[in-house]
């Protein structure tokens, strides 16, 4: 996030109708995509082959959205090398590609800044005990460290006597869930984790062992994508449903977010509905030529956030689609675009003759 | 063991004693194959099975050996090894029918990709094997499927006396580790670069059936494969003095009929945008990017660099385009990547002798656009009749 722009992480993520949220994010996003013109050199051969001209004042459909792989292709800076103090990865699959994101002092600085307001508006300001659903090693082993560890690193932070519930071998810890349950046993209670490991690893388990933690209270925050799931025919109910039946009186939020734009995430609320917070937008374009889709109509997702200095990535195009439902009534009260995933893009059969033999 | 191989049709190769070429056993085979297919009512839905069936016929062939002739007195190889292509699928039945005409036993590869069409040509060509009277030919032929692990390629190429490799340099790489007997010759089809050249003054003077035409054509060279074809056109080339109103007009033809036909799915349409992004990081001569929708991406070139032109790629209707002054802009580009040049309002015998009179280490075919994929005996430069039979020399 530009310097100066670094106040606006104080407004409540919730709070701004459509009009003066995008007067807001229109000022801020037409001055990073400025920033990045100037101190990208390969983002401004983007905008120079598309004719894009960075001194025009863009409205949020015109700024340029990155092809979200481009990522995985070519470094993308926008400061000196030597700004850099993390280098994130994408948790990709063994032998693909992975998405490298440039973080310097500022950015890491606003996402973390972000995140924690976004979080706190779900589960106020004081810190839960907390279930992080998921393996210990993902912290200590660098190869996981990843978006994944990164993840339960930065939600680590809104819990207190933070607890995993999977052992190195991905087995269910009983005992110290046994343990923490008779600590916390009757207060609110923080769960997180990877949407098909808590599927795989602590929701069957729990089922398999006939466990109900009959938790009083809680939130369970999921992240990851429903790839998998959707290929087991999960539905959104039926994965709440079932986790509430072994965990008790809990909510269960998804979290919605890419290691290119982390921090400024999108989560599902009381309603099952994907919100954007003020820090970031969404906006559904139709493959035929791009242009915006009406809601209801389902596209492919772009999405912006105010966070991405470090690299130009406060605008790219995702290779998932979604509808925008609607902006601003929601009946959980948020403000914002409210909008539905509906996963990735199919694979094409690439026809022609190149290389393909043992395909 | 050796035994995870698949035979679609035929079977062990029982017989690779040689036959001349166009030897009428062999002529009269595929033209009861090509009736036999033509008259099928599953194969008759295939538009590209109709293609081979029709390019089988006897009269055809006849025309073939008479059009082309081979010099001196000529007999086939031997055993044919070839990897087919895998995606296209009509391919594996072609490269089988030019190692059968010119006098070899066949062992064809096909992919493990399943197609319809091979299944559907398999039948057909089965059916026919069986019967007593085709039994030499049914001696010669392996269609085969095998893992990509299988020992099998080692074990044909080991066995065979020429080997045709389709797909693509990494495949050519992959295969070439296996290695065949000191006689035998390898004729392997690289990944190559294609482009089209259109005159503008006869884009402009061309009515509308002519123009309709050339559509239909374009298209079929281009969007049917999803332009990842190597003879598909990459680089479009224009000459002449209208060119402005002959882009406009035939880049609004080509978008209005590819609109109701092209399947322009979300995932093409991620893969061109980020490619061209790509480019635009790569290349120092991307100009600038015009769309019509997401259909059709034209993005003008402000020099040809030999260094970097061929690796230049569209795909998923992504075009590039250059205004060319003088022909020996062109020249000073083309290497042995360069494989077909399509035209419109150019004449080809010119450009053929052009080629020739600069000494031009590329480009092999030039056809008119709308035959950029028509397979034929001659293909990358070789007459496959004659690369897969030997010269008997006598004086």
């Amino acid at each position: 996030m530009l310097e100066r722009h670094s106040d606006f992480l104080d407004v409540e993520p919730y709070s701004l109708n459509k009009v003066e949220k995008r007067e807001r994010l229109e000022h801020y996003l037409n001055e990073l995509t400025r920033h990045h013109y100037e101190h990208c050199p390969e983002y401004a051969r983007i905008l120079n082959a598309f004719d894009k001209n960075p001194e025009d004042d863009m409205t949020l459909e015109e700024i340029p959205a990155l092809p979200v792989r481009i990522f995985k292709e070519k470094d993308m800076l926008s400061v000196p090398r030597d700004r850099i103090v993390k280098v994130m990865t994408s948790s990709g699959t063994s032998g693909q590609k992975v998405s490298k994101i440039y973080l310097d002092k500022e950015t890491t600085r606003a996402q973390t800044k972000c995140l924690t307001n976004i979080v706190k508006s779900y589960i106020g300001s004081k810190r839960l005990p907390m279930l992080i659903l998921d393996t210990p090693l993902v912290k200590k082993d660098r190869a996981l460290y990843s978006a994944r560890g990164a993840g339960i690193i930065g939600f680590s932070m809104f819990g207190r006597d933070v607890t995993y519930t999977l052992d190195e071998e991905m087995n269910l810890d009983v005992a110290a869930l046994e343990r923490f349950m008779d600590r916390n046993g009757g207060e609110r209670i923080l769960l997180f984790g990877y949407t098909f490991m808590i599927w795989q690893y602590f929701l069957k388990e729990l089922e398999r062992r006939n466990i109900n933690l009959n938790i009083e209270g809680g939130m369970l925050f999921h992240t990851g994508g429903w790839k998998k799931l959707k290929a087991e025919q999960i539905s959104e109910d039926m994965y709440r449903e079932r986790l509430q039946k072994v965990c008790g009186n809990i909510s269960v939020h998804n979290q919605y977010g890419m290691a290119e734009q982390l921090g400024s995430v999108f989560m599902e609320c009381e309603h099952g509905n994907m919100h954007c917070s003020i820090f970031s937008d969404v906006i559904i374009r139709r493959a035929e030529d791009f242009s915006v889709c009406d809601h209801g109509e389902a596209g492919l997702i772009e999405l912006m956030s105010v966070l991405p200095s470090s690299y130009p990535g406060h605008a790219i195009l995702t290779e998932d689609l979604g509808i925008c439902l609607g902006e601003d009534d929601c009946p959980c009260g948020r403000l914002g675009k409210y909008f539905k995933l509906l996963g990735r893009v199919q694979n094409a059969e690439i026809r022609g003759c190149s290389d393909t033999y043992g395909r | 063991m050796a035994d995870d191989i698949q035979y679609l049709a035929g079977g062990e190769i029982s017989s690779s004693k040689p036959l001349e070429p166009y030897d009428e056993t062999v002529v009269a085979f595929l033209n009861e194959f090509s009736s036999a297919l033509m008259k099928d009512a599953k194969c008759k839905m295939f538009p590209d099975i109709i293609t081979f069936a029709f390019w089988a016929r006897k009269a055809n062939l006849a025309r073939l050996k008479q059009d082309y002739p081979m010099r001196g007195v000529r007999l086939g190889r031997g055993l044919a090894f070839h990897i087919a292509p895998s995606n296209i699928p009509i391919n594996f039945i072609f490269t089988y029918a030019f190692g059968l005409l010119a006098g070899n036993a066949n062992v064809v590869r096909v992919s493990s990709k399943e197609f319809p069409q091979v299944d559907q040509v398999c039948r057909v060509l089965n059916a026919l094997l069986r019967e007593p009277r085709n039994k030499p030919i049914e001696d010669r032929t392996a269609i085969v499927r095998y893992s990509r692990q299988s020992e099998h390629t080692k074990i044909f190429s080991s066995a065979c006396h020429a080997r045709v490799i389709w797909g693509g340099d990494q495949t050519i790489e992959i295969i070439r580790r296996n290695p065949i007997a000191p006689r035998a010759v390898d004729i392997a089809f690289a990944d190559r670069y294609s482009l089209a050249v259109i005159d503008s003054n006869e884009l402009i003077n061309a009515d509308e059936n002519a123009f309709n035409r050339l559509m239909t054509n374009f298209y079929n060279d281009t969007y049917l494969m999803d332009q990842n074809a190597c003879s598909s056109p990459q680089l479009i080339l224009w000459t002449g003095e209208r060119l402005d109103a002959a882009k406009a007009r035939f880049w609004q033809g080509v978008f209005d009929y590819a609109r109701h036909r092209y399947d322009l799915s979300p995932i093409k349409v991620v893969d061109k945008y980020l490619q061209t992004c790509l480019d635009a990081i790569d290349f120092d001569e991307i100009d600038r990017v015009r769309r019509y929708g997401n259909l059709v991406w034209r993005v003008s070139l402000k020099t040809l660099n030999p260094l970097t032109n061929d690796r230049i790629r569209g795909k998923f209707g992504l075009f590039f385009e250059y205004d060319l002054n003088d022909w020996a802009e062109l020249w000073k580009v083309i290497n042995e990547k360069y494989q077909t040049l399509t035209y419109f309002g150019v004449d080809a015998q010119r450009l053929a002798e052009l080629v020739r009179d600069n000494g031009l280490s590329g480009i092999d075919r030039i056809v008119p656009i709308g035959k950029a994929l028509a397979i034929n005996i001659f293909w990358d430069g070789f007459n496959l009749i004659e690369a897969l039979s030997r010269n008997i020399y006598f004086e």
